[in-house]
């Protein structure tokens, strides 16, 4: 089954626990990322501050498959603060987004 | 570290040690749940714990890098010790701890027999495991009326403000959100309501998950569906999510309060029934608030009316509601006046001690009793030469208040010798540090404080790395371990407002370190053994102290992710709150001193009132000519603790270089572009930071980071790591705080900017 990662960015902090675990889960160096918080704003739109954090996972994402098969949360979604971050079968993705509901949802497939 | 315990697994040869975090490395009490790995002795994972019921298993950036730490190439390991004549210069010896235990116990006896117990004086510092514990080095080992919780720090402007007030006006601890944390079942908990908005002033909990308060709950309760206030001069990422910013003035917040009270109590938008019953000196309050109109706030605070009176109106109209009051309160002179009226608010509201509301206990609990008990085992005597402002000034700090300690102000001053020429005075010559780094944090004016330790005889300092405050002024120095290398308890909020108690479990050993509390029970048997000889071991220490609490001991906390501690809503009404066992709250009155007594007999105004910092473009106009910015400072990064995680590789490349945060308008006028080194100058001293621009902050004001030191840098003095080069707190006046000696203008301030070459400039 294949798996995709919802992240429910509206209310992403931007604390980067995600880039951080993901290094330490696949030993990577400092340099590389699985998954990197990008910054958007703070800037006025129509009147109102718009200012998003976006954590996007890079080709070295593999959604922790081997914690997922042990029954575990990948680790950016486990150490999560906002608990933003989703992994799920693809066939429920849409579903989840649309539960949100709110707007500001992502969807990746690494 | 035994395994398969209620607390330890093995499996395939990895041991995993569930436990709660606190410190070292830098962090407080919030006690998020941890599973450790370790293989063959060693540290190889971190992972958060889903079973615990306050974070679930969310860990910020500090806990997952902690192998950084614990491995880390420059952390002190061994005891060290250095000739007094060889004061910041790289030349240790390494010890082991007999030898340095021997050395500071012949020269703890020799200045007592000299000098008298009380020429020495200890030093702590924020938020660590360490506050436990430093303030009974003092009186309990030292036996000195000169230690307790006294910092290197002007107006001790960080949480004793917001906690005495809230023992002066509720009697009672200091007071949080109700974020269902007391509960296992969390939110799910019957007859909790969520919050409906939260007031959020003066605080960034996202990213400081101060005291005990797990920033991110505010994002669940966003979730469940809470509204937010800001009151804070920057944008904060939650201010951009807020349906009303106050962005203020920065150091104008009591006006900003009185103009909220004005709002709530001349629209007839307070709780008639909870002020009737159980609010003293209502009519006073409105009196004192009436004159502050949206229009004069604004005029002052430059706060828009309407946002103003939006914000009282959702407020004080949407019960249940909350809100989190921060260290923004405590770093201006006006700390009471602000404080009383963010309590004011949440008392006249009804939002006291109701479910969804503002959630309070007895003012202190556990070992935060303990260790205040143990601050009274000096003698009168000695009690009696506890270092007060001897013209009279700050009676709230002689002993039995304040927590006990020496107020920051007055220290500085009787070190610099300022009060040579009274009876009283007496010099100085030792000085313990536990878990404070001052010159890079804390300290207003730190080469100042620098000049006026250097004199002392002898200087103790334990930590988990070399500081600039190590190397500029200790004599003997010993390695802490962290707190996945020792046993604790986590006391969220400090025992004054705990909704658990968790267990820090040792996960493995560093066996040339040791804890605050092991060094503390080591130094009382060899000095005060009468009052330390009956503790055999830590885990005993802990038992007992439980045991006289509750009706539960260490293995039943460690048997636990978290021991919730429950709550009762409304204990008011049921004599709860009392040691009498009779309603009401436990103040003079019995009620909420919203006209306080107390704060009068100190010489502090009953009521709030405005003081306009002492500087200011009106306070001195004609110096806000040449200075004409404000500055703010210490908003957090989640990556570092204070002066701490410098060092840490992946902490610092998250956060490589010290920030002035400019709004992009401002820096054209000054010709500074993203990335250049900036020149700040206030009245009162200059550093030097790399800019940023963004529109966090506006076109009035700029935002300068603390505890700025590079570990990478020449350690030796006079560069000391670079400590004074991008040092927030040479901007600081000294002892520019208020009537009862707390609060100082750590956050606000004037100043001006330039580019400049580099961070030497």
């Amino acid at each position: 089954m294949q798996y995709g990662m919802l992240i429910d960015y509206g209310l992403c902090t931007g604390c980067r626990s995600c880039e951080v675990s993901c290094r330490k889960e696949h030993d990577l160096p400092l340099e590389e990322w699985g998954i990197l918080v990008e910054q958007i704003g703070p800037k006025r739109l129509g009147g109102e501050w718009e200012w998003d954090y976006v954590p996007v996972p890079s080709r070295l994402c593999d959604l922790c498959s081997e914690r997922r098969q042990e029954g575990k949360k990948p680790m950016c979604e486990l150490h999560c603060l906002a608990n933003v971050i989703e992994v799920l079968p693809m066939d429920e993705l849409a579903k989840r987004a649309s539960e949100l509901g709110h707007g500001k949802v992502s969807c990746f497939i690494p | 570290m035994a395994a398969d315990t209620a607390f330890a697994s093995e499996e395939n040869g990895v041991l995993k040690v569930r436990t709660c975090a606190w410190s070292p490395p830098g962090d407080h009490p919030v006690g998020c749940g941890l599973i450790l790995h370790v293989q063959d002795g060693k540290l190889v994972k971190v992972e958060g714990d889903p079973d615990h019921p306050i974070t679930h298993g969310r860990l910020c950036p500090r806990c997952i890098a902690l192998d950084e730490v614990v491995y880390h190439e420059d952390r002190l390991q061994h005891p060290l010790v250095r000739d007094r004549a060889d004061r910041g210069k790289n030349k240790w010896r390494e010890v082991t701890w007999d030898e340095a235990y021997d050395l500071i116990e012949a020269k703890v006896r020799e200045i007592w027999d000299k000098y008298g117990a009380e020429s020495i004086f200890t030093l702590t510092g924020t938020g660590r495991e360490s506050t436990l514990y430093a303030p009974v080095y003092g009186p309990a080992v030292l036996n000195t009326c000169n230690g307790a919780s006294t910092y290197a720090f002007s107006g001790q402007a960080c949480y004793g403000p917001r906690a005495t007030i809230a023992n002066y006006l509720l009697g009672a601890g200091v007071p949080e959100i109700d974020w269902a944390q007391y509960y296992e079942d969390r939110y799910d908990h019957p007859g909790w309501e969520c919050p409906k908005y939260l007031i959020i002033w003066g605080k960034d909990p996202l990213y400081s998950s101060p005291d005990g308060f797990f920033g991110h709950s505010i994002i669940d309760l966003m979730k469940r569906g809470s509204k937010i206030i800001t009151i804070d001069p920057r944008l904060t990422w939650l201010s951009s999510r807020a349906e009303f910013h106050l962005q203020l003035r920065p150091g104008t917040d009591a006006a900003v309060g009185m103009g909220l009270l004005r709002v709530i109590i001349t629209e007839d938008l307070y709780d008639h029934d909870f002020v009737e019953k159980w609010c003293f000196g209502f009519d006073e309050l409105a009196e004192a608030v009436k004159e502050w109109t949206p229009e004069k706030v604004q005029e002052v605070s430059w706060v828009d009316a309407q946002t103003l009176v939006g914000a009282a109106r959702a407020f004080a109209t949407n019960a249940p509601s909350s809100g989190i009051w921060g260290v923004a309160l405590d770093q201006s002179k006006a700390s009471t006046q602000a404080g009383q009226c963010f309590l004011a608010i949440m008392a006249i509201c009804g939002y006291l001690d109701v479910p969804g509301g503002i959630a309070i206990t007895k003012p202190t609990s556990f070992i935060g009793k303990w260790r205040y008990e143990m601050s009274d085992t000096i003698s009168p005597e000695m009690a009696a030469k506890h270092i007060v402002d001897p013209t009279g000034k700050y009676a709230l700090f002689n002993v039995g208040a304040a927590m006990g300690g020496v107020q920051g102000d007055t220290l500085l001053n009787w070190l610099e010798g300022m009060y040579k020429d009274y009876d009283c005075y007496y010099d100085l010559k030792m000085c313990w540090m536990i878990g404070t780094n001052p010159l890079a944090c804390m300290a207003d004016q730190p080469q100042r404080w620098y000049e006026a330790m250097k004199p002392l005889e002898f200087i103790v300092v334990q930590d988990i790395f070399m500081t600039p405050t190590i190397m500029a002024l200790a004599d003997v120095v010993l390695p802490l371990s962290t707190f996945a290398e020792h046993d604790g308890l986590v006391t969220p909020n400090f025992g004054r407002n705990q909704h658990f108690i968790g267990a820090m479990n040792k996960a493995f050993d560093n066996p040339n370190t040791k804890s605050d509390l092991e060094i503390l029970i080591d130094m009382g048997k060899r000095l005060r053994p009468e009052l330390w000889d009956r503790f055999e071991s830590v885990d005993q220490f802990f038992d007992e102290q439980l045991r006289k609490n509750y009706d539960f001991g260490l293995d039943d906390v460690r048997a636990v992710p978290a021991k919730m501690a429950g709550y009762e809503y409304r204990k008011y009404e049921k004599g709860l709150l009392r040691p009498d066992g009779e309603p009401g709250f436990d103040t003079m009155t019995g009620m909420v001193e919203l006209n306080s007594i107390v704060l009068a007999s100190y010489g502090e105004g009953a009521v709030p009132y405005y003081e306009e910092p002492e500087f200011s473009h009106i306070s001195k106009p004609e110096l806000a000519e040449e200075y004409p910015l404000y500055y703010t400072t210490g908003g957090r990064n989640i990556s570092m603790f204070h002066s701490e995680h410098r060092q840490v590789p992946s902490m610092r490349a998250m956060h490589p270089w010290p920030l002035v945060t400019i709004n992009p308008v401002v820096a054209e006028r000054y010709g500074i572009a993203e990335g250049d080194w900036v020149r700040v100058t206030s009245p009162q001293g200059h550093m030097t930071q790399k800019a940023h621009l963004t529109e966090e902050v506006n076109d009035k004001f700029v935002h300068v980071e603390h505890a700025w030191w590079f570990p990478e840098q020449d350690g030796e003095a006079p560069n000391l790591y670079g400590v004074w080069k991008a040092n927030a707190n040479n901007l600081i006046p000294h002892e520019s705080v208020g009537v009862t000696g707390y609060g100082a203008p750590y956050k606000n301030g004037i100043c001006k900017i330039e580019r400049v070459d580099s961070l030497d400039d």
